[in-house]
């Protein structure tokens, strides 16, 4: 369905809102725009839409600018925004659903470094039942190849502290059983899918 | 009292010294910790991230397995203990989620012990008159702030001990330690969690505001209870004079004159030990 606004022609999904309804299970139609969870909201002046925008954006269907934005990859998940909705609308689930679909139907992510990150936190676990900060940081820039000066920076300023303060673990923690226990449930939840 | 213990990853990687004084701390103040066997990570951020049902999973399985010790868990990791408690809710609250972790386990799971942040039992199961009786060397003038974060205390159905907003616990620990715990603004905001590497410019911003507010108050030190807002207080704070950040486990050993504080300090991108000095400690 397509209709004219000022800013140009908008598609719209009239299936989308249910479809995130279901796969949330966030009743975000109880939103009456008072924008109190973007006004708390830490990150917000970081993203496209504000939160407020986008449970009105999800309601229109507006599924090409929701699953497009920035603001689903941005979100810190600090919880402030449910904490403090007069209509409990729980916006961090909200945003795990949006952006959890925008992986599976291959929308190309605004911020992609965000998934790249948390795909690459989650590979020393599903390998070794535990983290390990040196083998995550190799994953990120593999996955990212963010090799901005920033962020080489922070990385830099993190792995000189972690080597000058001899925290530095190059092996893996041991698990025993625990790692292919951790193997069965990553292959069990995500059926096949890769992080 | 004694509790199974989930450390979580960071507590034996780059905040080992959070374990190691947690653990010190819990000997002295006779809580009894077992760790749970072959423990493995909860799944953090990047878990409910990428998939509810590993989010849900991840947890669980360490969960099952406190539940064969018969005990209630213990952590100090924020992000882990909301991370336990959410899982354990949806097992307890929905029987086809139980149903479902169970098969995937391959373990019975019924939910039915509770888990608590270590900041919790300390305040509210030992109490400030216990602590205090086991203070040799209070923290006297020592200025600080402390700071919640946002996963000790949100989301308030899952986790809070305390009043989301205005939370006192560790405020009410600190001074019962002796030291000067300042009232503050930013108790509650958000350092940025696991933003760090691919949001910077965000993260910078935030940790900036926390240390301004900090400062506005006088403080000397800001008191954490999690190692990733540790890191990011610590790691993000821009500019030549940077506040030191400090575990309250860490003051906690301080104050009751355990003999391995200094090698704790070691491993701070920015030590304590001299603010600390400069109060005598």
């Amino acid at each position: 369905m397509q209709y004219e606004s000022k800013s140009g022609t908008v598609t719209c999904d009239p299936g989308f809102a249910g479809r995130v309804k279901d796969e949330s299970g966030v009743d975000f139609n109880r939103c009456y725009q008072c924008l109190t969870c973007t006004l708390g909201c830490p990150v917000a002046r970081y993203m496209d839409h504000p939160p407020s925008e986008i449970v009105r954006m999800v309601q229109l269907g507006l599924k090409g600018q929701v699953l497009g934005c920035s603001t689903i990859w941005v979100c810190a998940s600090c919880e402030s925004c449910v904490t403090r909705c007069p209509n409990e609308i729980n916006i961090p689930r909200l945003m795990d659903a949006l952006h959890q679909m925008a992986l599976r139907e291959g929308v190309k992510p605004k911020v992609a470094v965000v998934p790249a990150f948390h795909a690459a936190f989650m590979d020393p676990v599903r390998r070794f039942g535990r983290q390990n900060e040196a083998l995550m940081s190799a994953e990120h820039f593999l996955r990212s190849r963010d090799f901005s000066p920033k962020t080489l920076k922070v990385a830099a300023g993190l792995g000189i502290g972690m080597v000058t303060k001899g925290k530095i673990k190059l092996l893996p923690a041991r698990t025993g059983k625990g790692k292919d226990q951790v193997k069965h449930l990553f292959k069990e939840t995500l059926k096949g899918k890769k992080p | 009292m004694k509790y199974a213990y989930y450390p979580g990853c960071s507590q034996e990687g780059g905040e080992e010294h959070f374990g190691k004084s947690t653990e010190a701390v819990c000997h002295a103040l006779g809580i009894e910790l077992q760790e749970i066997h072959e423990w493995t990570c909860c799944g953090a951020s990047s878990g409910h991230f990428l998939n509810e049902d590993l989010s849900l999973a991840l947890p669980a399985r360490n969960l099952a397995i406190a539940e064969k010790m018969g005990l209630d868990t213990i952590c100090v990791c924020a992000a882990c203990y909301l991370r336990l408690k959410a899982s354990r809710r949806e097992a307890r609250h929905d029987p086809e989620v139980r149903r479902r972790l169970e098969a995937q386990l391959k373990m019975p799971y019924e939910g039915k012990h509770d888990v608590r942040h270590l900041l919790d039992v300390v305040v509210n199961d030992l109490g400030l008159d216990a602590v205090k009786a086991k203070v040799v060397k209070p923290l006297k003038g020592l200025k600080l702030v402390c700071y919640y974060g946002c996963y000790l205390m949100r989301p308030p159905e899952i986790v809070a001990f305390d009043n989301p907003e205005n939370p006192t616990a560790m405020d009410r620990l600190i001074a019962a330690l002796g030291a000067d715990a300042r009232d503050w603004s930013a108790k509650v905001d958000c350092c940025g969690g696991s933003l760090m590497l691919t949001q910077s410019d965000a993260v910078h911003d935030l940790v900036g505001g926390i240390v301004d507010r900090a400062r506005e108050v006088e403080a000397e030190a800001i008191v954490t209870a999690c190692p990733m807002c540790t890191m990011n207080l610590e790691a993000m704070q821009k500019g030549k004079d940077k506040l030191p950040i400090v575990y309250f486990t860490e003051l906690l050993g301080v104050a009751m004159g355990l003999p391995d504080a200094r090698k704790w300090f070691k491993k701070h991108l920015k030590s304590p030990a001299p603010v600390l000095a400069a109060h005598g400690l």
